[in-house]
Parts: C-alpha cells; sequence; structure tokens
C-alpha cells in the first residue's frame, strides 16, 4: 500500500476509534449522571450555576424575539387579513423551533463555554490529576452532576424562553398594534396540539440539553492543560456545540413534523 | 522486619520513543523522608505520577505495602491511593471551594463520619498547618505559602502511610520555604509515615531527608544519605550540586548535525 494510502487508513482507525471513545464517554456520563441523583446538593449547586446565571440572558432574549416576531408575524399575516392568527403563528414558531434551537444556542454561549472553561482550567491547575489521586473520579465527581444539571436546565430554560416571546408577541401585536386579544388566545389555544407541537419542541430541547452539555464537558475535559487550550476548548465549544444543535434540529423536525 | 511502603523495581517507562525512566528502583519505609532530586525534565514528576498509577511502566514493578499496583483493578488502585497523600507544586487546591471544604473533601469522599467530625478533623488538620484562623477563606485570598499549606493539611486529612510532594518548595519565599520544609519533617515524625520529596532545591531538602536519590537522564545516579552524597565524588552528583554548567548532563542537547552545517559554513 502506498504512503498517502496507509496514512489514510491510520486516519479512518483513528476516527473511528475517537468516535468510539466519544460515545463510551457520553455513555459513562450518563450512566454516573443518573448514579449521581443520590447526591442531590452536587445538582443543586450546579443548577443555580448554570441556570440561575442563564437566566436573564434566556428571559430577554426571549421577550425580544417574542417583540420581532409579533411584528414580523402582524406585517406578513395582514396581507391575507389573518392578522387574528397572529398569537398562533408566534406560539408555533416559539415553541417547534425558535425556543428550542434559540435558548440552546446561547445556553452553548452562555452555560456551555463557562463548563468547559471551568474543567479546562481544573485540568491546568491539576485539580483534576489532584481529584484521581486523591481516589476521587473526576467524571463522576465534576462531570457527572454538571451533566445532569444542565439537562434538566435545558428544558426549562427553553420553556421560559418561549414564554417570554408569546409575551413579547402579545405585546407587540395586541397591546402595540391593536389585534384582538380574544382572537390572539383562542387561536393559540385551538391550533396548538400539545403532543406535537409542545411535546416534540420539550422533546427538542431536551436532545440540545444532551448536545450542548455533553459537548461542553466533553471538549473541556480533553482540553490541553495550558492556557492557550482552555482557550481553543471555549471556542471549539461554542462553535461544535452550535453546529450539532443546528444539524440535529433538522434532522428531528424533518422526523417530526414530516407526515404533517 | 518493618515493610517497606514502597518499593520501585527496576522501573522503565517512556512517551513513544522518548525514554523518560529508565532500570529505576528505590524503597521507601515507614517514618523516612526520600528525597529525590534531579534537574528539571528528568524524570522526578513522572515516577510519582507512576507511584500513585496514574501512568503503568513498561517494564518493572510498583509495589506500595506488598501490592504491585499493576495486580490491581480499579478499585483497588483507588483503595491504594486512598492511602496516598499528594502535595503538588502549586498545591491544586479545588478553586470553587473554600479552604475548609478543601480539606474537607477526602473526608467527605471516603468516610462515613458526620458534619461535627469532619468539622473537628479539619480544623486539627488546619492546626498542624498553623492556618486554623483561615478555614473561612476562598482559596484565591491565599498566598503562594498558605495554599502550600492548605493543600499539606488536605494531603495528610486521612492520615495517608504515604505523602507524595511534588516540588514543595518551588516559588516560595525564604520564610514560607522554611515553614513548608519544617512541616514536611515533623509530620513525617508525628504521624510516622513515609515520605517522598521531590525537588531541585538541595539546601532545603537536604536538610530533611533520611535518604537522596539522584535522578540523571532516567536513571538513578546516586543514592546514599544526605551527609554521604555532599562528599560523593561521582561526577553526577558533583555536577549536581556544585551547579556545574557541563558535566554528564551536558550544555548542549545533543543534535545530529554540527554548528557549522547549521549556518551553511563551509569549514
Amino acid at each position: 500500500m502506498s504512503a498517502g494510502g496507509l496514512r489514510g487508513l491510520r486516519g479512518l482507525t483513528d476516527l473511528i476509534a475517537r468516535v468510539g471513545y466519544g460515545a463510551r464517554f457520553f455513555l459513562r456520563l450518563c450512566g454516573l449522571a443518573l448514579v449521581g441523583l443520590r447526591r442531590p446538593r452536587l445538582i443543586v449547586d450546579q443548577i443555580h450555576f448554570i441556570g440561575n446565571h442563564s437566566l436573564s440572558i434566556i428571559l430577554v432574549s426571549g421577550l425580544l424575539i417574542g417583540f420581532v416576531l409579533g411584528l414580523q408575524g402582524y406585517y406578513t399575516l395582514r396581507r391575507y387579513g389573518s392578522e387574528e392568527a397572529l398569537g398562533l403563528l408566534v406560539t408555533l414558531s416559539l415553541v417547534r423551533e425558535l425556543g428550542p434551537v434559540v435558548t440552546a444556542l446561547l445556553f452553548a454561549g452562555r452555560a456551555g463555554t463557562s463548563l468547559t472553561a471551568e474543567v479546562g482550567l481544573m485540568k491546568a491547575g491539576e485539580q483534576i490529576d489532584a481529584m484521581e489521586m486523591m481516589a476521587v473520579d473526576p467524571v463522576a465527581r465534576v462531570l457527572a452532576p454538571r451533566f445532569a444539571a444542565a439537562l434538566l436546565c435545558m428544558p426549562l430554560l427553553a420553556a421560559l424562553f418561549s414564554a417570554l416571546g408569546v409575551l413579547g408577541g402579545y405585546v407587540v401585536g395586541v397591546e402595540m398594534i391593536g389585534v384582538d386579544a380574544g382572537a390572539f388566545w383562542s387561536q393559540m389555544q385551538g391550533g396548538v396540539d400539545w403532543l406535537l407541537d409542545v411535546g416534540n419542541g420539550v422533546l427538542k430541547s431536551v436532545v440540545f440539553g444532551f448536545t450542548v452539555a455533553f459537548v461542553a464537558l466533553y471538549v473541556g475535559y480533553h482540553a490541553e492543560a495550558t492556557p492557550e487550550g482552555v482557550s481553543r476548548a471555549t471556542t471549539s465549544t461554542v462553535v461544535v456545540a452550535s453546529l450539532a444543535v443546528l444539524g440535529l434540529d433538522f434532522i428531528l423536525t424533518a422526523l417530526m413534523f414530516s407526515s404533517n | 522486619m518493618v515493610q517497606d511502603t514502597l518499593r520501585l523495581e527496576g522501573v522503565r517507562f517512556g512517551y513513544r520513543e522518548r525514554l523518560i525512566l529508565d532500570d529505576v528502583s528505590l524503597r521507601v519505609r515507614p517514618g523516612r523522608i526520600v528525597a529525590l532530586v534531579g534537574g528539571s525534565g528528568s524524570g522526578k514528576t513522572t515516577l510519582l505520577r507512576l507511584i500513585g498509577g496514574m501512568i503503568q511502566p513498561e517494564r518493572g514493578a510498583v509495589v506500595f505495602e506488598g501490592k504491585p499496583l499493576a495486580s490491581l483493578d480499579r478499585d483497588g488502585l483507588y483503595a491504594v491511593r486512598r492511602r496516598i497523600g499528594m502535595l503538588y507544586q502549586f498545591g491544586a487546591l479545588f478553586t470553587d471551594l473554600s479552604v475548609f471544604d478543601n480539606v474537607a473533601f477526602p473526608l467527605r469522599e471516603h468516610t462515613h463520619l458526620d458534619e461535627t467530625a469532619i468539622r473537628d478533623l479539619v480544623l486539627l488538620k488546619l492546626n498542624a498547618v498553623g492556618l486554623r484562623g483561615v478555614s473561612h477563606y476562598r482559596t484565591a485570598q491565599l498566598s503562594g505559602g498558605m495554599a502550600r499549606r492548605v493543600a499539606l493539611a488536605r494531603a495528610i486529612a486521612l492520615d495517608p502511610p504515604l505523602i507524595m510532594y511534588d516540588e514543595p518548595f518551588a516559588g516560595l519565599d525564604p520564610i514560607s520555604l522554611s515553614t513548608v520544609a519544617q512541616l514536611i519533617r515533623r509530620l513525617s515524625e508525628t504521624l510516622g509515615c513515609a515520605s517522598i520529596v521531590v525537588s531541585h532545591d538541595i539546601k532545603d531538602t537536604f536538610a530533611i531527608a533520611d535518604d537522596v536519590y539522584l535522578l540523571a537522564r532516567g536513571r538513578i545516579a546516586a543514592e546514599g544519605t544526605p551527609a554521604a552524597m555532599r562528599v560523593s565524588t561521582d561526577p553526577n552528583v558533583r555536577q549536581f550540586l556544585d551547579g556545574d554548567i557541563d558535566g554528564p548532563v551536558a550544555f548542549h542537547h545533543a543534535t545530529r548535525r554540527t554548528l557549522a552545517e547549521d549556518l551553511e559554513v563551509s569549514q
């Protein structure tokens, strides 16, 4: 076999090994996160750190996106004389797509980077090594509680994002433009399917929670233990997690809504 | 006869083609302070990682309290690590925890003691290093010397029979340095534990050590008591103790080409 062929083969086997390692790491993290429920205090601390600190950016973004949806939706619907469907349009846009996706992107930028940097700096400061030397598994003690907390936070944050978005749409559409309030709410109630729309939106946010949390923790844990390494890892988290969320969103949307 | 706390038998370790340690043998007995000295890159810290089972030797054996580490599974290895305290070069304190919680960490992870007992033990350990008064501090509020002492309190939290110190004197002012050195000596005497001090600080290490091993180019180049090492005529020992620029450890890093060839100068 030629030298180029050998290099290609080695690259392929390296890739397969890395994917296999990543999959095993993911399964281990999931298992340890379940076991970690026995020490809820560790998870609660992380929910405060990850979830609480992400609240402001999520709520403000949700409200602003709701404002924009209210405006854009109204101008589009007015062409067809369907302004009363504004509530339905805003809500479906949020619970099906924008809520889970934008929350996941913001979550990757706010909480994901901080998770990567925190774990990476612990590694650079020999804290991960010290934990191993103290016979404490750092994946169980450091990563798993953060993983569990991120999984719990993501759907809740996405729900709050959507709720604030609907409120934003209402403020612009009803209070500022003058769409009928009764039509706004009744169209929404009548047109939104709990299982198909809300349920699938929640499912998306759960999947994105797994994705962002895993990427952030995996990248941080395997960061080069130098300031440059941590900096590169933090950037990688945003890029990889965002692309993964957008890619998965397309696949999930195709699977969930293709029959409608 | 007293069993060795730790024994290394012909240990060899390398990263790919680069050999770090070759045929390293040493023994550490209870109550003794063993100094591992040698220049930067001589493999001292790698040796500590081998002793802790963080990496495995290519050849030879690391035997802790009569048990070869290679024969242990993960649980067995963790059981061994619970009996080894380690002080890292810059302390490696957990930055998200307070001083108190750092020292309490191994107790909370490995014992079923209630919080009252843990509190008492933590304060006793902090008192042993003279820092009971800073138990409520964040780690960011500590000086380098204080961080090292808090880390020492954490390392002795479970009363381990072996404590390893990785460059405990690096970057400390003379008072902090002397304090840490005296603490190592005092803990060894009061706890009766074996200690391994990795350092290239000759004066302070020799002042507290019972036995000295000199590592050079991955091998044990010389061993003996501090007094014997001081009068040794071994060229490795002399170069290290006298700080000679050239000797067995060459000033110039090995290269395949001559300077003239690198500068493309015709001779």
